[in-house]
């Protein structure tokens, strides 16, 4: 069976809130010892469907296994071989960090001996051994995120769910921490790790986008720019906005997103010429631009896929 | 051995947020004493259909006349006619009845001669509203027909005022706030403490450890029990200093009766807390409980001249079952064991909150 080969799969995995669908018929299936990453906008279903993975939620239709058990039945089983990082920070508050830490490896019942190894371990690793007496409310952002991943971490887990875990942190921390996450990688971890950030995305090793539940792509970063069904064009203008006032109107662009002075265009793959769409309609308008033709990145992937479904619901 | 690892990571936790927790912990000390002068006084109503029984001796005419005089007046409903002024006794000790009417053998002779007093009122003066009712009864007049002419005579009927004989609401009340208090804390601390992790976002890092509901159960419920019995020392020993509170029982039976008492609160507040979403219905659900505890326990009022249908809800509040123990126990000095069947009614209430807390409790967030 290919089931060790996959650390979680799912089939048709399904959650509804009343009336709303927050996770439609997603399918997963993702390696072991990789770091997965779910790509998706405020409310498309990332957090529910790691909830679901964790076997915190059931799902209203479908199933999904962890490490071959299933999330309905075993969940309970499961919680010894899992870490899970909330989106909002879970830990005490009015507690130290030694305290809180402390608590974890009792709850899981870390035999006596190693539990004070593993605490201090932890600590150091994670940057906080200054700080074992302050209350975990009072810890700065990125300090919190440091302490919840050293919480998760600390019975060693096999797979890894991480919700968001850098929303709250500056960019050297954010670097300091994906270390982290490619060393437990490379030790054999697998992480799913959710995301708005695209570069977070970028540094996956495979990733699914998320749009209102549906899952819409997924694949290596690479991949996912080869598969893109649109051409990229970057337009670089003097005045943009005059070169996105000449362009709005063209029906075969999907999609106009400014970056500084420069635009970049989706056109659908199915127009050949690219360049010279955009070029002949700036032209007429007597706009003074660079038009070149570039690798789409996970924001144009990102773009493309949302609006292409955005387009087929109205259709 | 995991188990118990778990159970105390629990308690532990418990400990550590409510040391840190000011507020709570003041009121731990706070609620009873403040209660306690408040409620130093008692109100006084009219009641009807206190339990009584009599024990008739002379058993004549005149006296079963009395006997039918004195139900009529709606005030008392005897329940039991006994043979002897010592069994009157012993059904005030258990708490049966209320007010004992004792007439001697020679009860028409002394009417005739009114030289001592015919009938006695056995009555349990720790209520001041019985004892009140008690001095309302010796009003009734006790004469033969062919007795013309004589004035109203109070002098007849004497009553006799058991366990509290200064006439001292206190020494009801005290023990009686014992249960509020304890109802009153103990619901709403376990409640809200299940809640605010809820609230907090605690509860999805806990469900996503091995603990185990009952694990988590237990290990919430333990240092709670603690500070119950801390209150019940404060309550008891307040009442000792300030208002002479006996203790006529054994403190073995108080404390093993409380202990029940407090285990059961603590289960309905873990129910209350599988229920609510939010700090404040869980409070709301607390006083839900509350309030017709204080009201229909017989704490306030005497629990014989409420109105039936009350006495029907008071039986399935523990608070009710909880007061005739404690009472019996610290004012009458009665044994435990000769109110059996309010034990078993609180652990009945224990055992079904605490299986349906568990049970209603799962470690999934839908
Ligand atoms: N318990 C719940 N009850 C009702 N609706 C819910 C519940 N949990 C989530 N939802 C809804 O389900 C949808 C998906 O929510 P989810 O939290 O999974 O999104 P997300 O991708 O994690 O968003 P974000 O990036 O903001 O964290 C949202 O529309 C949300 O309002
Ligand atoms: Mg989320």
């Amino acid at each position: 069976m290919s089931d060790s080969e996959f650390a979680i799969t799912s089939q048709g995995l399904t959650r509804r809130f009343g009336s709303l669908i927050a996770v439609n018929e997603v399918d997963l299936k993702i390696p072991r010892g990789q770091i997965y990453g779910f790509l998706g906008p405020n409310g498309s279903g990332k957090s529910t469907t790691i909830r679901m993975l964790c076997g915190l939620l059931t799902p209203s239709a479908g199933s999904a296994q962890v490490l071959g058990m299933d999330t309905r039945k075993e969940s309970e089983k499961l919680k010894q071989l899992i870490g899970y990082m909330t989106q909002r920070f879970s830990l005490f508050e009015d507690m130290s960090v030694m305290e809180n830490l402390r608590f974890i490896s009792e709850i899981y019942a870390i035999d006596r001996k190693s539990r004070k190894t593993r605490v201090a371990e932890l600590l150091e690793k994670f940057d906080l051994s200054s700080r074992i007496k302050q209350k975990a409310g009072t810890l700065s952002g990125g300090q919190k995120q440091r302490l919840a991943l050293a919480a998760a971490t600390l019975h060693k887990p096999k797979i890894l769910f991480l919700d968001e875990p850098t929303s709250a942190v500056d960019p050297q921390n954010r670097r300091d921490f994906w270390e982290t996450l490619f060393e437990l990688a490379e030790q054999g971890t697998t992480i799913l790790v959710s995301t708005h950030y695209m570069d977070e995305a970028a540094r996956c090793h495979r990733l699914a986008i998320l749009d209102q539940g549906v899952k819409v792509a997924d694949g290596s970063p690479r991949e996912l720019g080869n598969e893109i069904h649109s051409h990229v064009i970057e337009v670089s203008a003097e005045d943009p906005n005059l070169a996105r006032a000449a362009l709005v109107d063209e029906a075969k662009i999907i999609s106009i997103t400014q970056l500084g002075v420069r635009l970049r265009i989706l056109i659908p793959k199915e127009f050949s010429g690219p360049v010279e769409i955009v070029s002949s309609r700036l032209g007429q308008a007597n706009v003074d631009a660079e038009v070149e033709q570039v690798f789409p990145d996970l924001e144009d992937v990102f773009v493309a896929v949302t609006e292409l479904r955005r387009e087929a619901i109205a259709a | 051995m995991k188990s118990l690892i778990r159970i105390f990571a629990v308690m532990r936790k418990e400990f550590l947020q409510l040391s840190r927790d000011r507020l709570t912990f003041g009121m731990i000390v706070g609620i009873p004493l403040i209660q306690l002068l408040m409620f130093g006084y008692a109100i006084n109503t009219d009641v009807r259909n206190l339990s009584a029984a009599y024990s008739d001796e002379a058993d004549t005419h005149l006296s079963r006349e009395f006997i039918a005089e004195i139900s009529a007046s709606q005030v008392i409903n005897i329940r039991h006619r006994v043979s002897s002024a010592q069994e009157l006794n012993q059904l005030l000790d258990n708490g049966t009845i209320s007010i004992g009417i004792y007439i001697p053998d020679d009860f028409d002779r002394r009417v005739i001669n009114r030289d001592r007093q015919a009938v006695q009122l056995l009555v349990d003066g720790t209520d001041p509203i019985i004892l009140g009712v008690a001095q309302q009864l010796t009003s009734i007049p006790i004469a033969f027909d062919s007795q013309t002419s004589i004035r109203p005579d109070s002098n007849l009927i004497e009553v006799r005022n058991y366990y509290n004989p200064e006439r001292r609401s206190a020494v009801n009340i005290v023990p009686g706030l014992v249960g509020v208090i304890l109802t009153m804390t103990m619901v709403l601390f376990t409640a809200v403490a299940i809640v605010r992790e809820k609230e907090r976002g605690n509860m999805e890092l806990l469900i996503n450890t091995p603990v185990k509901t009952p694990e988590l159960m237990l290990g919430k419920i333990f240092p709670y029990i603690f500070i119950g019995l801390i209150q019940l020392v404060i309550i008891l020993s307040a009442g000792r200093i300030l208002f002479s509170v006996p203790m006529r029982g054994s403190g073995l039976d108080v404390f093993a009766t409380s202990l029940l008492f407090i285990a059961t609160n603590l289960s309905l507040g873990l129910l209350i807390s599988t229920i609510s979403k939010t700090q404040f219905q869980a409070m709301q659900m607390a006083f839900f409980i509350l309030l017709p505890s204080i009201l229909l326990s017989g704490f306030m009022f005497p629990f014989d001249g409420m109105p039936v249908a009350a006495q029907y809800i008071a039986e399935v509040l523990p608070l009710t079952h909880f007061n005739r123990l404690i009472r019996g126990i610290v004012l009458r000095g009665a044994d435990m064991m000769s109110m059996w069947d309010e034990l078993v009614a609180l652990a009945a209430f224990m055992f079904i909150a605490l299986t349906l807390a568990i049970a209603r409790f799962n470690k999934r967030l839908d």
